[in-house]
């Protein structure tokens, strides 16, 4: 990556960050109506992708895409009024924190159907081809989407077609409670790739330099028509699958590995990457935390002062006009 | 050749009258080819993909020469893969194409559920009205000669219970032709159910382009004594029994909804209103039918009107058999209906 864009790469993991944790303590008060999926932690994955991407390409996410419409540039005040259920919110209160979307910056909506959404970004890949332009779409998904025969169905399709889709697996090791290797044989992701035809890799999720080395690759890939790319981003949750609960020591993840994840945090790394770099300063940090504090506390103000739908509206968009 | 070819070729040659004129015949495949043909021409958008679609056969004729025509990025054949291929389908409709999707089974359409159901009906509502979905999946059910469970479903009962999906059957030439133009035009998913009896099937066909409302039925026959509501294919048998039923002294009206969501409950309820009896004709089974549901809105809206129960002709509660004897057993036909209309309207 450009060293021009560490900074921008290094806001948005921040943003990410911050607005998850804001969405955390707001929760409590239910006001936020909809079943929440924090990305703290994963943050690297979706910066680092994003970042290669023009305001035209796509990106398909799925119940944890938060990270992935903050990064791709979707509107924040109409995502938090989306969790709030506002009929300002992305989805005018019909989607909710799954279903976020913006289609003036190419988030053509997330699905809360595990793997649903990976034939969907395959599709608008297809439509790029059929019409000739570059645009590029990028899917992102979890490990346990993999299991999915869709994620197989489609990666035949794309590799078939030379389709110009990035997969991105956010490997996180676990499907709500259940461990990838409950589910999977190996850490295999990455290697089906190569079986379907195309290039697979394992790469470090917590490593936002690493993750973004390898989608530009894939992404201008698939800009001069050559094709998908698969890449397995090693990663993890901090906070439970669902909510705000943790979930660490509970029977469930051992805290001898949430600890080590928490001690390879990606956006402490990278900060102290560009620290050593003398890139970002005290200052600078500093005047970035306030700007997204503004940000932030702009969003949720506008959210929670924004009107509900109203019940005569139910049937509205069933179909379209 | 396709073994329920077989079938479709020794089945008479069935002329649907009245709902068009003019001095141009086709049968309804060659129908339905001329709107994909004349669709593929006009909106570079429109684009076709399913298994087989462009193999010498071209499902069962209707897609066939449209790749040489084409080219093989407006129409080409896909893995057998039926669920991604619809959510891939779908994707592309999000991006601003038209694909039209084709099923060469209705029984493989139960494999896309989950894109069809789940995504592609769902995204417009879902998104507050911002990514519409417009594509077309052509399903056919077959039936005879042996097709047997899992070849010959006709589900578009199940599919009544799905919000944002809309879904026609149309029975004839003409409607074929003008109901495929409007399901590529409209911005919805279309789910666009044939049956591969009805491919045979010849009326007047205008050439010039022309579309046909979805959500409008109509009348086929005129009469007075008792409505036979027919879907899909059992239109043929409802026109032949009503034709019986005259020689009976019995005045028939046959309505064709044509299209089965959004339902066209204004024609049912006139034609009820005035015959007071109402019989339906489904292509599927039973329970949870089309017919069910076309009864229910005669319960809710009509009860006052009809004097006699509503009854429903469609096949029984059981997975079609493979046997001969089982299968003409199974399917309901223009006798059934001619009986139960007999005892309907005379008991
Ligand atoms: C088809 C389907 N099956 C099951 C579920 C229930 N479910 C919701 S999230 C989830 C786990 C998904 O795990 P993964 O894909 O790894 O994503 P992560 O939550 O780790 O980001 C499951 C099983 C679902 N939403 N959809
Ligand atoms: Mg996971």
């Amino acid at each position: 990556m450009d060293k021009s864009k560490w900074i921008e790469v290094y806001r948005t993991m921040k943003l990410i960050r911050l607005v998850e944790q804001r969405i955390n303590d707001e929760y409590k008060y239910d006001e936020i109506k909809t079943p929440i999926h924090l990305s703290i932690g994963q943050e690297a994955v979706a910066a680092g992708v994003c970042i290669h991407l023009r305001k035209d390409d796509y990106i398909f996410g799925t119940h944890r895409s938060h990270s992935q419409y903050i990064a791709k540039g979707g509107d924040i005040k109409k995502m938090i009024a989306e969790l709030y259920l506002r009929k300002t919110g992305c989805a005018r209160g019909r989607g909710g924190s799954m279903h976020l979307v913006d289609p003036d910056v190419g988030i053509l909506g997330s699905s809360a159907i595990v793997g649903g959404n990976i034939p969907l970004g395959t599709g608008t890949a297809l439509a790029s081809k059929l019409l000739g332009n570059d645009r590029v779409t990028v899917v992102f998904f979890g490990d346990g989407a993999a299991d999915e025969g869709t994620f197989h169905e489609s990666l035949n399709f794309a590799a078939l077609k030379k389709l110009p889709v990035v997969y991105v697996c956010e490997n996180n090791f676990y499907a709500i409670n259940s461990h990838q290797l409950s589910r999977q044989v190996g850490d295999n992701i990455h290697k089906w790739a190569q079986g379907y035809g195309m290039p697979g890799y394992q790469v470090d999720g917590n490593d936002v330099l690493e993750v973004s080395d390898y989608a530009e690759k894939a992404i201008s890939r698939c800009r001069r028509g050559e094709g998908p790319t698969l890449i397995e981003c090693l990663t993890y949750r901090w906070k439970g699958h669902i909510g705000t609960v943790d979930d660490v020591g509970e029977g469930y993840r051992p805290k001898e590995e949430y600890d080590y994840w928490v001690s390879r945090c990606p956006i402490k790394r990278f900060a102290e990457f560009l620290k050593s770099r003398g890139v970002l300063t005290a200052e600078l940090e500093k005047s970035i935390d306030r700007e997204i504090y503004e940000l932030i506390e702009d969003a949720f103000r506008f959210a929670q002062s924004s009107p509900k739908p109203s019940p005569d509206e139910l049937l509205d968009f069933v179909y379209a006009e | 050749m396709p073994w329920t070819t077989v079938q479709v070729e020794k089945l008479g040659n069935f002329f649907i009258t009245g709902d068009h004129t003019g001095d141009r015949v086709l049968t309804y495949r060659d129908a339905l080819h001329e709107a994909l043909d004349q669709f593929l021409a006009r909106d570079p958008r429109v684009f076709i993909m399913g298994e087989g679609v462009d193999d010498v056969a071209g499902v069962f004729g209707t897609t066939k020469g449209l790749k040489e025509k084409y080219g093989a990025n407006r129409v080409f054949d896909t893995p057998i893969a039926e669920n991604s291929m619809t959510g891939i389908a779908a994707g592309a409709a999000m991006a601003g194409l038209r694909p039209v999707l084709i099923h060469a089974r209705m029984d493989f359409l139960l494999l896309s559920l989950d894109q069809l159901v789940n995504h592609a009906s769902k995204w417009c509502y879902m998104f507050g009205g911002k990514v519409p979905v417009p594509m077309v999946v052509r399903t056919i059910s077959a039936r005879g000669w042996g097709s047997g469970a899992q070849h010959s479903q006709c589900i578009q009962g199940m599919l009544m219970n799905v919000p944002g999906l809309k879904i026609v059957a149309p029975a004839t030439p003409y409607d074929a032709k003008g109901l495929m133009i409007s399901a590529i035009i409209d911005n919805n998913p279309v789910l666009f159910v044939e049956h591969r009896w009805l491919h045979k099937t010849t009326g007047y066909v205008p050439e010039e382009v022309y579309s046909i409302p979805i959500g409008k039925g109509m009348i086929h026959r005129k009469g007075e004594d008792i409505t036979i509501v027919a879907v899909s294919y059992m239109l043929v048998e409802a026109l032949k029994a009503a034709e019986k039923l005259r020689e009976e002294g019995i005045s028939a009206e046959v309505i064709d909804p044509r299209t089965l969501k959004p339902f066209d409950e204004k024609l049912l309820l006139e034609s009820v209103g005035k015959t007071g009896r109402l019989l339906v004709a489904d292509t599927g089974c039973k329970t949870g039918s089309v017919a069910s549901e076309i009864a229910a809105i005669a319960a809710e809206k009509a009860f006052h009107v009809l004097r006699k129960p509503v009854r429903r002709v469609c096949c029984p509660d059981t997975p079609t058999p493979t046997s001969d004897v089982l299968e003409k057993a199974f399917y309901p036909t223009a006798d059934d209906i001619f009986a139960e209309a007999v005892k309907l309207v005379k008991e």
